[in-house]
Formats: C-alpha cells, structure tokens, sequence
C-alpha cells in the first residue's frame, strides 16, 4: 500500500460545483477549438487584413506596456515605501480601471482628451488629436493595464521589505543607486510578471478602445476589436483568430505564475 | 569625542544618551524590548527621533534643524541577519561599499578581496550567498560593512541569530578587525561584551540603567539586569544600621565600601552562587547571612547543581543536593558569609 497525505477531508459534495465552476472555464474553450476550421486555419489567420490586426495589436500593447512599467514602477514604489496621509484613499483610485466596465474608461477618455473633452481646446491648439488615432489605443489599454502592474510590483516590494535597502544606504548609497542596484533587482521577478499581465490586459483590450479610439483598419481596429467585427460576416476567421489570442493566453500564464522564479 | 548620540522617541518609550569615544567599542546591552535597536535606528538616520541630536566626529547628523541622510553619513549598520544582496556575488556584495562611493569597479573589487582575507573567507569570492553557511554569510556581511570605510560601525547582535558552534571564531575576528574602530555593539551575550567592548552601557525600559569599563559593570552591577547576565545574585534594598534592609525583612551585611553608606541610601548586595550555601534549616549561632527562600528550579551547572530561588541562585555538589533532596517549592535557608558579599551604593 502506497503512503498518501490525507488532509482534513472536505465534504464530498464541494465536488459538485466544483467540477460545474470548472466546466463552465473549460467548456467554452473545447467548444471554440471544436469550431475551427483547421484545413484553412493557416490562410485564415495569415490574412492581410488579420495580419494588420495583429501587428497593430502587438505594437500597441507593447508600447502600452511599456508605458506601463514607466509610470507604474514608480507609481508602485510610491505607494509601497512611503506613507502620507489619503495613501488608502489614493491606493484604491488607482486600482479603479481595474473594476470599472472598459466602455466607461472609454467615455471617461473620450471626455479627456477628445475634442470636446476637458483638456480638448489645450491638445486643440498644440494640434494635437488623440481621439480615434493609434495614440488613443495605446492611451486607453494603458489606462486599464496599469493596476495590474502597480498591484502585482507594490506586493513584490512589500513582501520584500525594506530592509536590503536600510543596509544599501548605511553602505554609502544614494537612493538612486539603492533603486538601481538594490530594489530593482530584488523585484524583478515581480516586475516580469506584473507587466505580461499588463501586456496581455492590453492585448485583450476592448471596451475602451472602441468607444475611445474606434474602429479603423491599420490605426485602431486590434485584434479583439477585428474579431468582433469579422464574427457575423466570417466566423471562420474570427474563430480562428480567437484561437490564437488563446494561445498567447495561454502562454502569458505560462510565463506570469507566480511564486516561479524567487530568490 | 567621537559619537555624541541623545534620542527621545515618545512612542517607545526610549530616552536615551550615548557617548562612544574615537577607536572605542562600546556594548550596549539590554533585554528584548529595551530600546537598544532604536538606540541603533537613531544613530544609522533609520529613526528621526522626537528630541535628540547625533553628531559624530564634529558633525551633527541629526538635530532639532538638521537631517543628514543615512547614505551620506558613513554609519555602516551590521544586523543580527546578514543581509546580503542576493542577486550579487560576495565578491560584488563587499564590493558595494566602495562602488557607491565611486570607486572604479577594478579598484573595488581589489579592496573587496583584500576585506574577505581579513575576515578569513577570501576562498568564497565567486559564490552566491545562497550557497554560504551562517556562518561565512556573516563574516561577508563584516567584510562588506568594513570595506565601506565607515567611521562608525553599528552591530546589531551580530552572532544571535549564529550557531552557537560557530560564534566563538567569528568573536575571535570581530576582536580583531574592531580593534582602532569606533563601534556601537548591541548584544545580550555577555562573553561578546568582556570580549569586544571597551565599554558597556545598559538599558532597560528605554533608560541607560548604567555604564561604565566592562569588567567594572560585569562585576559591581547596580542593576537586576546586569547581575543576572553576569551570573551574579544581587538583593536590593536600603542602608541601615550598618547593614542592607531588603523590602521583605531580609539583612545582609558584607564588605562594605569606604566611605560607608548614609542610613536610607539605596544600596545592594552582591554575590556569587558558588558563594552560597543551602540548608534546610537556618544553621545555628553562625555570623552568616541567611535568607529563607523557596526552591524554583534545578539544573546541572558545569559538574554542579544550580538551585534557583526566584531571582537568587546557589550552586551546590550534586551529593549535597541529594542529600538535602531539593525539588522545587521546598523551603530553604541560603546562607552567605559576610566576607562574599559585596555591598555598594546604586
């Protein structure tokens, strides 16, 4: 007889609507893989008109990543480091994009930086027109991406502690030296992780986009925003293409599961 | 005088004041909770203290209008945890120290080895700490806080959190390498206080409680603190008609200094546990003190058994123990011979 952990036992019925929470994740996949049209899969996702959809996805989302990192590392340690009075109150502004619908963010944009928005005239005059341009979908998946970089960065920073740094410091460091030598690399693997999960929030932006940005091919029509358009009129190749925002799905997982890579 | 440290923090209740001289070690000890590490954090520029100022070699570091940060005040702070970057070799580890302060990366690396030799573990330059025992991560901590040329050096009980197997070598290095150094030690190991410390001050309750050379503190201890680490027993209680007047009745008399206490003046009894005799009752007609107690506990101590009565311990030969069949909560008599027993002002 083999030797096995038996915990606590759990109830037997807890199975149930597990399995049921389960299938209800699980199901919808099969059902989408089972739709696919494997014999033109390849000339479906290879389209020119699929092709702009992604490059156009994957440029956007990797600038608003970036953009990301940029204004949420700082914003994260912030936050995580130091203390000033209406920090909770500030702590859950941020994290707003992160339960507010899309489309709402969108109108929220629209009203900012659009034409008639609140800094409209402003942009007006400098010429600038961010509303339904490329800026716009950049602008509008950075809006709901960063919380995820600023949530997963300021865990990583707290359950790091302080303490690496207080010793940085009695060793003759100035604060951007302890920044660059200490803090970031004790964190990065929490940086990685928070910023797939930025990418990929990115990459399945939609809500925000179409109210903010539009839907024009080559400037703001993404991936989502393509396959949206295509489900009547082709379903072949939104299936398709779905199928591959699966994969990089499933491979955004792959590479942001936490607890992976510590120290 | 090199250090002057003064610090009041209202919230822990800590109001202190420190001196440590140029090339001095001095050992604050103290219980947990005494206020030694904040003493430390106020001094390392960690804690702004309510009232307070810091001024080391001349220079005022903290004061009611001044605030020089903690990396511009060549305080190297060494915790009871190594600390040690993980993401750097040990070489690049000590190494740090020097890199900040602008030294070109060959030329840090060069002091980096020269610090791991001092410190005897120049053999592990390449590893990462993860690879290293407690032992060795320790002494790279000492080599990388050394290698940053602080003119004050801060260990927070630096061998605690150590193997006991291990800490005697690496008290051996400290000696060493602290020699000529201005250092603060925060301990509660009094073998690291005889050993490293010009000086000790002790705190209790957020106090300086005393202070003074080590070997003088260690062996006429004014307070319950001290006498315990020195593994000495102490009864505490007022001068009067030539002898100590403990609260509970209890008289002792013993050598006493010169000139003599005034009656009413706070006084103490001190004396060893090899001092004391055990009996089960008070021996007749004898010029001893005695003091009826009650038996705590028994240990072995070294090739003897250590009787503990509430705050007094009495070490006895295990036959004598047997024959007095001493288990805990038997009332007893310690008797001391007034020749033992020291008796001084607080």
């Amino acid at each position: 007889m083999r030797t096995k952990q038996r915990q606590v036992g759990l109830p037997a019925w807890i199975f149930v609507p597990a399995t049921l929470g389960a299938a209800l994740v699980l199901l919808p996949l099969v059902g989408l893989v089972s739709r696919v049209e494997w014999g033109s899969f390849l000339e479906l996702v290879t389209s020119e008109s699929a092709m702009t959809a992604l490059s156009l996805s994957l440029r956007t989302s990797v600038v608003a990543t970036v953009l990301c990192v940029l204004l949420g590392v700082p914003m994260a340690l912030v936050l995580a480091r130091t203390s000033f009075r209406g920090q909770g109150l500030v702590r859950s502004l941020v994290l707003l994009p992160l339960v507010l619908p899309p489309v709402v963010g969108g109108i929220a944009l629209l009203y900012t930086f659009g034409r008639r928005g609140l800094l409209g005239d402003e942009l007006d005059a400098l010429g600038i027109r961010i509303a339904f341009s490329t800026t716009a979908v950049v602008l509008a998946q950075t809006f709901v991406s960063l919380p995820f970089l600023v949530v997963s960065l300021e865990g990583s920073l707290r359950s790091a502690g302080a303490r690496y740094e207080e010793v940085a410091a009695s060793l003759g460091a100035r604060p951007t030296t302890v920044f660059r030598r200490v803090t970031l690399p004790l964190v990065l693997p929490g940086l990685v992780s928070g910023a797939v999960l930025s990418f990929a929030r990115a990459l399945g932006e939609f809500g925000a986009t179409i109210t903010f940005a539009g839907s024009l091919e080559g400037s703001t029509r993404t991936l989502p925003l393509f396959i949206y358009n295509l489900r009547v009129v082709d379903p072949d190749a939104a299936v398709a293409m779905s199928l591959v925002l699966v994969a990089v799905a499933v491979l955004v997982i792959a590479l942001a599961r936490p607890g992976r890579s510590t120290w | 005088m090199s250090l002057e440290l003064s610090a009041r923090v209202i919230e822990r209740d800590v109001d202190v004041a420190l001196e440590v001289a140029d090339r001095e070690t001095v050992a604050v000890l103290g219980p947990n909770g005494a206020g030694k590490s904040t003493l430390l954090a106020v001094a390392a520029g960690l804690l702004r203290p309510d009232t307070g100022r810091v001024v080391l070699d001349g220079v005022e570091l903290t004061g009611p209008d001044v605030w020089v940060a903690p990396h511009a005040r060549r305080i190297a702070l060494l915790a009871q945890d190594p600390l040690l970057f993980p993401h750097l070799s040990v070489l690049d580890n000590v190494a740090f120290g020097p890199r900040s302060r602008g030294v070109r990366r060959r030329a840090a690396h060069e002091q980096a080895r020269s610090w791991l030799e001092e410190v005897g573990v120049a053999d592990l330059a390449v590893r990462r700490p993860g690879q290293l025992s407690g032992g060795q991560a320790q002494r790279v901590a000492v080599a990388r806080a050394l290698a940053a040329d602080p003119r004050l050096l801060l260990l927070d009980e630096p061998m605690a959190a150590l193997d006991v197997a291990v800490r005697p070598a690496l008290r051996q290095s400290l000696r060493r390498v602290l020699a000529d150094r201005t250092v603060v030690l925060v301990t509660h190991d009094v073998l690291d206080a005889l050993l490293l410390a010009d000086r000790v001050v002790v705190v209790d309750g957020g106090r300086v409680v005393e202070s003074g050379p080590t070997t003088e503190v260690l062996t006429r201890p004014r307070s319950p603190f001290t006498a315990r680490i020195a593994g000495l027993n102490m009864v505490r209680g007022v001068w009067r008609d030539g002898a100590l007047d403990g609260a509970d009745g209890t008289v002792v008399t013993g050598l006493t200094p010169d000139p003599l206490p005034a009656d009413g003046d706070r006084v103490v009894a001190v004396f060893r546990p090899s001092a004391v005799s055990v009996f089960r009752d008070p021996p007749g007609g004898s010029p001893r003190n005695t003091i009826t107690t009650t038996v705590t506990e028994l240990e072995p101590f070294a090739d003897q058994v250590r009787v503990r009565a509430g705050a007094l311990a009495a070490d006895v030969t295990t036959p004598a123990a047997a024959e007095l069949d001493l288990v805990p909560g038997l009332r007893v008599v310690f008797s001391i011979k007034a020749t033992e027993v020291a008796i001084y002002p607080t």
